[in-house]
């Protein structure tokens, strides 16, 4: 079976390389092919990513609080860009000061995100989570 | 000695170059004026008869040629995403020395197809989707292509899985695969679409622009002219076997209707600092701006740069330098004599090289993080490039080119934009940039001989 696609990137004006490289490698083998857009990424690139690339899901990394301003509306531009229905994650450290991430959460899903990541996620549990949105067989 | 002609077809001119592959030198140049198309071969033998007027010398071990002539090479070219695939499909193609009509994004409608049978383009680049990518764009696109009425060669560089069905769907039409221009996101992979590109002009496309009866004078190669300028141009950078070149170089040719820039150099990032966005820029790079030109496209330098700055640069009042662009759009043959004239010209080359070498060059922008302050560059980094090289008609016959082509340059006032800082600038005078192309397919080391010794820096 053709591996399942990912476009990852660090959005917005943030410039932290190393999560984004940890989670390159991670997503690669766990049997992903990654399309790393690496840091600083619009949501325009994303999406022209995926288009281009046929991917299955987006996952956004924020690590310097500015993640809620930089993620509103990408939903949105997707279903625009004929990605209706794409796969959307964000994780990091996406919102400013700290807060419950309940809430946090609720707030991101209702952004359109499938899936929400608190700060000192593992990769394994987006991996895992990965593997049974698109389906993947063990 | 052992003389090779080489001879450039052009749209109003005739220019023939005679070399001598044994000696490595240049015997001598001559151009010849021709009106319509027919005439081509005519054309021919007038600049060989001033040849042998010169040289002494009327029969030639080996013939080699490139045309702009019936409007060069023109194409098409449909890709999906416009700064991804779209731009890899224009870059291959301006790569190839095509003039392209048109770029179309995401699926083509039948109105758009109804367009492209109207332009007619000598090619249709198709393109779409990384390898394994989208597949929808491409196979819909192929779909669209098929209603063609014309029958019009059609390349097809997009997603390498969708091939074989896009060729089942454009069965029975001229149809040539090849490697994907972008096989993976961000990567540019041009270089197979421009050799098919080349031999698909050399076959068919020279059939149907009179060029036949010249092929028979022509012991091989027949390239467009840009392409064999691109070609001149890497080997006058980058030097060949133990010959060193001058280094990485930004080229103008500055024509009537269009301006022409390319960049021999990588360009990429200067410091970590500095994040870089977008496609990958290609080594030899060229760009058309069809809007900008000395007397065809004289309205695009104007609305580039302002009446206001073109007269004041070139000392006149704007009542009288909108006279005098009126008369020219008149007259675009002429070549100015007084000394009004001579200094409107220039004004106007300095704008037009001043905005091609801006949307050539790439631009970086400052981004103030909360890590500190970043920077971001999209396009090629030209600011350590040393060296400029000045070719067509308005440039090498102006007393002026240094101060014109010192426009290519940035300034202070334009911090943005990523052209050269401070370089040595380069005149074709004798104009012998497409003949050296050419040569160079098989006598490289004479074909950089000669460049390095006729090619002169300004003040030389």
């Amino acid at each position: 079976m053709d591996k399942k696609k990912l476009v990852i990137g660090v959005i917005g004006s943030d410039v932290h390389a190393v999560g984004n490289k940890i989670l390159f490698h991670a997503f690669t083998a766990a049997g992903f092919e990654v399309i790393n857009l690496g840091v600083m990424v619009s949501q325009e690139e994303y999406i022209a990513a995926a288009i281009e690339t046929g991917a299955d899901a987006i996952v956004v990394s924020s690590l310097y609080g500015h993640g809620e301003l930089d993620c509103r509306g990408l939903r949105d531009k997707c279903d625009e860009a004929g990605l209706a229905g794409i796969l959307l994650y964000v994780g990091g450290n996406i919102v400013v000061g700290k807060q419950p991430f309940e809430e946090v959460k609720k707030r991101f899903h209702a952004m359109g995100f499938d899936r929400v990541f608190g700060p000192g996620t593992p990769p394994e549990t987006t991996i895992d989570a990965l593997k049974e949105d698109l389906g993947v067989m063990e | 000695m052992k003389p090779v002609l080489l001879v450039d077809f052009g749209s109003t001119y005739t220019k023939t170059v005679l070399a001598d592959v044994d000696e490595g030198r240049l015997l001598g140049t001559a151009s010849s004026f021709t009106t319509v198309q027919s005439d081509i071969n005519e054309g021919l033998a007038h600049a060989c008869a001033k040849l042998k007027q010169q040289t002494g010398i009327g029969e030639y071990a080996e013939t080699y040629a490139c045309s702009s002539a019936a409007g060069g090479l023109k194409m098409t070219a449909a890709g999906l995403v416009p700064e991804l695939t779209v731009q890899a499909a224009k870059e291959a193609s301006l790569g190839a020395g095509a003039k392209v009509m048109k770029t179309y994004s995401y699926q083509l409608t039948k109105s758009d197809i109804r367009e492209i049978d109207k332009l007619c383009p000598d090619i249709i680049l198709l393109t779409g989707g990384t390898d394994g990518g989208n597949k929808e764009n491409i196979l819909h696109n192929a779909r669209s292509l098929s209603q063609l009425e014309k029958d019009i060669p059609i390349v097809i560089a997009g997603n390498r899985c969708c091939m074989d069905e896009c060729e089942e769907i454009l069965d029975g039409r001229q149809v040539f695969p090849c490697e994907n221009v972008m096989p993976v996101l961000g990567k540019l992979n041009i270089l197979p679409a421009q050799k098919i590109i080349r031999e698909l002009f050399l076959k068919k496309i020279v059939e149907g622009k009179g060029l036949t009866k010249a092929m028979e004078l022509v012991s091989g190669i027949i390239m467009p002219t840009p392409s064999a300028i691109l070609e001149a141009m890497q080997l006058l950078a980058g030097g060949h076997g133990g010959e060193p070149g001058i280094g990485e170089l930004m080229g103008i040719d500055l024509g009537g209707a269009t301006t022409d820039v390319y960049s021999i150099a990588w360009g990429k990032p200067a410091s970590a600092k500095t994040v870089y966005k977008g496609l990958e820029e290609p080594y030899a790079k060229r760009t058309v701006e069809g809007d900008i030109g000395m007397r065809y496209s004289l309205r695009g330098i104007l609305e580039a740069a302002g009446t206001a700055r073109i007269a004041s640069e070139a000392g006149l009042t704007q009542e009288r330098t909108e006279e005098m662009l009126s008369y020219l759009e008149e007259h675009k043959d002429l070549v100015p004599a007084d000394e009004e004239f001579l200094r409107l010209d220039d004004a106007l080359a300095a704008a037009a090289v001043e905005t091609a070498s801006i949307r050539h060059a790439g631009t970086v922008e400052q981004v103030y993080t909360p890590m500190g302050e970043t920077y971001v560059q999209s396009g090629k980094d030209l600011r350590d490039v040393k060296n400029i090289v000045a070719t067509g008609g308005a440039l090498i016959h102006s007393e002026h080119v240094d101060r014109i082509c010192s426009y290519a340059m940035g300034k202070a006032g334009s911090p943005h934009s990523l052209r050269p800082k401070q370089a040595r600038i380069w005149v074709d005078r004798k104009y012998i940039l497409a003949a050296m192309g050419l040569l160079s397919r098989k006598y490289p080391d004479t074909a950089l001989g000669i460049m390095k010794r006729e090619i002169s820096y300004y003040g030389d």
